[in-house]
């Protein structure tokens, strides 16, 4: 049996003999994953913070409250379903964000001002 | 020129892994939806959901005294501290999800034993002192293996590790904080958490797992970044610490071999009985049986809610089927 110390609250095994795989009858079962954002302080942006399962979006922010912000970590939870999200692919990264590399001029330290040029 | 197509090529597997080689390289984190080798996925889907699962199956031990606690002040600590650990396992949980493990399997995997958790939540809590040494050696043992996985390479795991780590300050603080006070008490009181500190020692020892030298899968981890310290390593940190701790409270260490050794500025203990460890690891714990059973017993008996609940959402959310996710794509 081989064992990782690091499971956290201690040695657990990490070899071949323990299953990863999740069979598809059990991932059917489960209630809806929702993705859970927070902000934490009025002036600051929604953050993503985790997921949770809950069977509808009422339920999805109790659960959210009860799970992510024990301690005042947040004035305000938006949750959305995990399926409704649209995300960019890591694959296009390259191409999705090139436009972007080769536009020098759109930062300000493009421009050459003399140092004695004053509030610039 | 050729006519412009849609179809994009075949992905590189050789540039992929090395595009991933680069990013552990240079210390840069993992996310979700980037390639990783098969075998990082799933030994971190194993690490991540034994460690989830630990959290769970820790409530256990400290839950049979929510209504035992002496005070109404012990009885909200105590109350405060079991919720967080169902918070923590929640977070591994939704950090596993991203893998492409599932939740609910993963909980059925736990009680049909096929995965495992922690070797601590085997013993049982025999006095109420007991709740006080979970909190200083057997979280303060976790907070040595759990601080460095916050710089794990997995994103999720390391953000849900960073936020546990801020709440597990709180759970040692607390237990070290009930010992003293019980120290301060009559007699039997100093007894009761001499006789928890004797019977809850070694078990914390062996949780950073077997020595270096039978240690055979810690070298792919270590070269993965998910683990950063090695289990001796870890284990000389937590003693080191937990000597001068448990002097100033004023407990015997169970350890007649334990010695300041100059040269190296540590101390040295004596040795760890690895047969126990393996005994209770394969089920044959004191409370091995008590934990899977109760555990069993909250999935199947309020199985009625989590249906009732699907019933109403269906009802009320135009009859889209609850049952039609996707995997967690932060």
């Amino acid at each position: 049996m081989s064992l990782t110390s690091e499971g956290g609250h201690g040695a657990v095994p990490t070899g071949a003999e323990i299953p990863v795989e999740p069979r598809p009858a059990a991932s059917r079962r489960d209630w809806p994953l929702y993705e859970v954002f927070v902000r934490g302080k009025r002036g600051l942006n929604h953050v993503h913070v985790g997921s949770l399962h809950a069977p509808d979006d009422e339920m999805a922010v109790h659960a959210a409250r009860d799970v992510y912000t024990r301690r005042n970590e947040g004035v305000s939870i938006w949750v959305v379903k995990a399926a409704d999200i649209t995300a960019s692919s890591p694959d296009e990264k390259d191409p999705l964000f090139a436009p972007s590399g080769d536009k020098v001029y759109r930062h300000p330290t493009f421009y050459e001002i003399p140092e004695d040029v004053p509030h610039m | 020129m050729s006519a412009p197509t849609l179809e994009r090529p075949a992905p590189d597997e050789a540039a992929l892994q090395r595009q991933f080689d680069a990013t552990i390289a240079a210390d840069h984190r993992i996310e979700p939806r980037d390639w990783m080798p098969e075998g990082y996925r799933r030994t971190l889907i194993r690490q991540v959901a034994q460690h989830a699962h630990s959290e769970i199956i820790g409530m256990q031990p400290e839950g049979d005294w929510l209504l035992a606690a002496p005070s109404l002040r012990r009885k909200a600590i105590l109350l405060a501290k079991v919720q967080d650990e169902a918070g923590h396992g929640m977070y591994l949980y939704s950090a596993a999800e991203t893998l492409g493990a599932d939740r609910a399997d993963l909980t059925d995997k736990l009680i049909e034993r096929k995965q495992k958790y922690s070797s601590i939540f085997n013993y049982p809590t025999l006095s109420y002192a007991d709740v006080g040494v979970i909190g200083w050696l057997v979280d303060g043992a976790a907070i040595c293996n759990q601080v460095p996985l916050c710089r794990s390479s997995y994103g999720p795991y390391a953000r849900a590790m960073i936020r546990i780590c801020k709440e597990e300050s709180f759970h040692q603080r607390q237990g070290y904080e009930l010992l003293m006070t019980m120290m301060r008490g009559t007699d039997e009181q100093r007894a009761m958490v001499q006789d928890s500190v004797d019977r809850w020692w070694w078990p914390s020892l062996m949780m950073f797992g077997p020595p270096d030298d039978d240690s055979p899968n810690s070298a792919q981890s270590m070269a993965w970044g998910i683990k950063r310290h090695s289990n001796d390593e870890l284990r000389q940190r937590f003693v080191d610490m937990s000597v001068p701790q448990a002097e100033f409270l004023g407990v015997t260490l169970p350890d007649p071999d334990l010695t300041w050794d100059e040269q190296s500025g540590h101390w040295r203990f004596g040795a760890i009985d690895w047969d126990e460890f393996k005994r209770v690891i394969s089920g044959h714990g004191p409370a091995n049986d008590e934990r899977i059973a109760r555990r069993r017993a909250a999935r199947d008996d309020n199985a009625w809610v989590t249906e009732a609940a699907t019933a109403y959402a269906r009802k009320h959310d135009g009859g889209r089927p609850a049952e039609e996710h996707a995997g967690s794509a932060a």
